[in-house]
């Protein structure tokens, strides 16, 4: 009997959790941050969303989460793959699920995010937020943990063959956003994305057209219509690197020379970590 | 004693801002200018803090034909508040031709006034938070020193980076003076009749389909309050006048028991066409911009500089929506009575 009733009581809270959640929702009492974080909607609605396919589908494997420092901020530097950048998500979800503290990354994303409607606030309310210096540093002093893929489009549009070769790092920028907060940067190796949409060819005119910056032609898109766009069932490696300490060089955030070592310093880390991930995977669908 | 002129005396920021002057022991004097006819606003606001009617002496007169030089030499006037921005073309006399005239050319003649005037010791300058425009490149939060991308769209914001432009003008020729800038976002309160609460209080109200801006309001009371000290303590410099937090406007549609219709965005200058001829106001190009793109302004100089935390966002919005009794569609009290019968129904059903 009692076990019925505890049976009962879950059953109770889960319903009237839900309801209250309804409520809050309807008549806007929930908090937004100043850059567009709905922590509420994210927490329980996109990550339970996205669990499914961090866990059995992709079947993500971390390590190093003992490097992640929760507290007062910090730069996670990851590469960045897979023609759609699911990658990004699924960094998130482990970093908040995979860490005691249950942080939540915040991921800066291009600005061709930000100029599509529903993607940009969707992006807002998960935590992202304009690859720029003044927000990624004004994230860092908050003490948050920030997120960036400085490969760019250059990186998550890559052709199949090119796989797990990290691409150039840009300009820098979110060195010198480290170096001005003096926050530690992480670097990152996913193992996993690359396999998800394997591209074969880039429409490049088809691209030009539709105002993307590439138009990707992968064994099942656009052959298989909208079924063509289920990812590939790869399984992903996520390791995070020994913290970089940024603050002997506060002083020299400015300075070109020292933000292109530092940059090329990370660069180099996550290919290392990226060739020993592989190694541990020989097979990308085992 | 000081004296102090106060512009645009005949709306409800410049009218409140002139009669608490008037009622401070430490000014002597407070002389209103304003363009319209009529006091109503003025006598209303004296009335409301008890002053006595002629407390606050009023001028008639236009700025932008120069004559506002002779007033301030002729009482030898200390500071000068200009607080008469024409914030919309429509509903304002002579259309978009002539807010400019009075944005920009107001402006002007007024600083060249208090430029000659030997007399003056501080400005303070009614500004917006539009000089900082709204795009998707923007950084997410507009501190002081941010620079806009872009010239904004849209008349309004255009006339602010120019008085911005003749204040910066000012302070360089007359190092001597003090000159606050106050850069607003869009006023509620119990009293704000602005387009931006007629928006809320619009039926449904439309929003741009796909984006979710996110908005910031500072409430008039605490406005006045920050206007009062830039006249009766020293504070030159540029400041975003904000409350703190942000409200998207889905969830300020909620809060204020509407519900939204996505229209597709050039769809929203339609509907505020529409809105428009039901005699509800319009929106000009630089909402437009806002209601797609958001803007959040960082308040972190002004709490610092005048020891004031104005109320935040959420809670001036809420007040506004408790004063202005907006009939909700879904208003909480019966969203959590809603929750309640249903709670209440499953246990009598598990019950029985």
């Amino acid at each position: 009997m009692g076990e019925v009733a505890d049976v009962d009581d879950t059953w109770d809270r889960r319903v009237a959790g839900g309801l209250a959640l309804l409520r809050r929702r309807l008549t806007g009492q929930y908090e937004v941050d100043e850059f567009g974080f709905d922590r509420e909607l994210t927490d329980a609605l996109l990550f339970p969303a996205l669990r499914p396919l961090y866990h059995k589908w992709f079947r993500v494997e971390v390590s190093g989460v003992d490097n992640l420092t929760a507290a007062g901020g910090a730069l996670v530097v990851a590469n960045h793959s897979g023609t759609v950048p699911i990658d990004g998500l699924m960094l998130a979800l482990a970093v908040h699920d995979e860490h005691p503290a249950h942080p939540h990354l915040r991921l800066l994303g291009a600005d061709l995010v930000f100029r599509m409607p529903i993607l940009s606030e969707l992006a807002r309310k998960a935590g992202g937020t304009l690859a720029c210096n003044p927000d990624a540093e004004r994230l860092l002093r908050n003490g948050e943990l920030v997120g960036v893929f400085p490969e760019g489009f250059k990186g998550v549009g890559k052709r199949y063959p090119q796989r797990y070769q990290l691409q150039r790092f840009g300009r820098g920028g979110f060195v010198s956003a480290a170096l001005h907060t003096g926050a530690p940067i992480i670097p990152t190796a996913i193992v996993g994305a690359e396999e998800i949409y394997p591209m074969i060819a880039d429409l490049k005119p088809l691209a030009r057209l539709l105002g993307t910056p590439y138009f990707p032609v992968t064994p099942t898109f656009p052959w298989f219509g909208p079924l063509g766009m289920v990812p590939l069932p790869s399984k992903w490696l996520i390791e995070f690197g020994e913290p970089i300490d940024t603050a002997q060089w506060v002083d020299q955030a400015d300075d070109p020379a020292v933000v292109f070592n530092l940059a090329d310093q990370v660069r180099e880390t996550i290919q290392l970590a990226l060739r020993r991930l592989l190694e541990r995977r020989p097979d990308p669908f085992a | 004693m000081t004296t102090v002129v106060v512009t645009g005396v005949g709306r409800y920021l410049g009218a409140h801002v002139a009669a608490r002057l008037s009622a401070d022991p430490g000014v002597a004097r407070v002389i209103g200018v304003e363009s319209a006819p009529g006091a109503a606003e003025l006598s209303a606001a004296l009335a409301e803090i008890g002053a006595p009617p002629d407390s606050v002496e009023l001028v008639h007169t236009e700025l932008r034909t120069g004559t506002v030089a002779a007033l301030i030499a002729d009482v030898r006037a200390d500071i000068v508040v200009h607080l008469a921005l024409v914030t919309s073309a429509e509903g304002h006399q002579g259309g978009r031709a002539a807010m400019k005239e009075q944005n920009a050319i107001g402006t002007m003649q007024l600083l060249a006034a208090c430029q000659q005037a030997p007399t003056i010791r501080k400005v303070v300058v009614r500004s917006s938070t539009a000089a900082y425009g709204a795009s998707f490149r923007d950084p997410a939060v507009f501190t002081e020193d941010t620079e806009p991308r872009e010239v904004p769209r849209g008349g309004f914001a255009r006339d602010i980076l120019d008085i911005e432009g003749y204040v910066r003008g000012f302070r360089r020729r007359r190092p001597d003076v003090a000159a606050t800038v106050l850069r607003f976002v869009p006023f509620v309160g119990r009293r704000a009749d602005t387009r931006l609460t007629r928006y809320f209080a619009l039926p449904v109200v439309p929003t741009v389909l796909g984006r979710d801006p996110r908005l910031q309001f500072i409430h008039l009371d605490d406005a006045l309050e920050i206007l009062h000290r830039s006249v009766t303590e020293d504070h030159p410099g540029t400041y975003n006048v904000a409350g703190p937090g942000v409200l998207l406007l889905s969830q300020a549609i909620r809060r204020a028991g509407r519900l939204g219709v996505p229209v597709l965005e050039p769809g929203l200058a339609g509907a505020a066409a529409i809105a428009k001829s039901l005699g509800f106001g319009g929106l000009s190009l630089d909402q437009v911009d806002l209601f797609v793109h958001g803007r959040v302004v960082d308040t972190a100089r002004l709490a610092k500089e005048y020891g004031f935390t104005p109320r935040s966002t959420a809670d001036a919005f809420d007040d506004f929506v408790r004063a202005h009794e907006l009939g909700a569609v879904l208003g909480r009290h019966r969203v959590a009575a809603a929750e309640r019968a249903i709670l209440d129904a499953i246990r009598r059903v598990r019950g029985g």
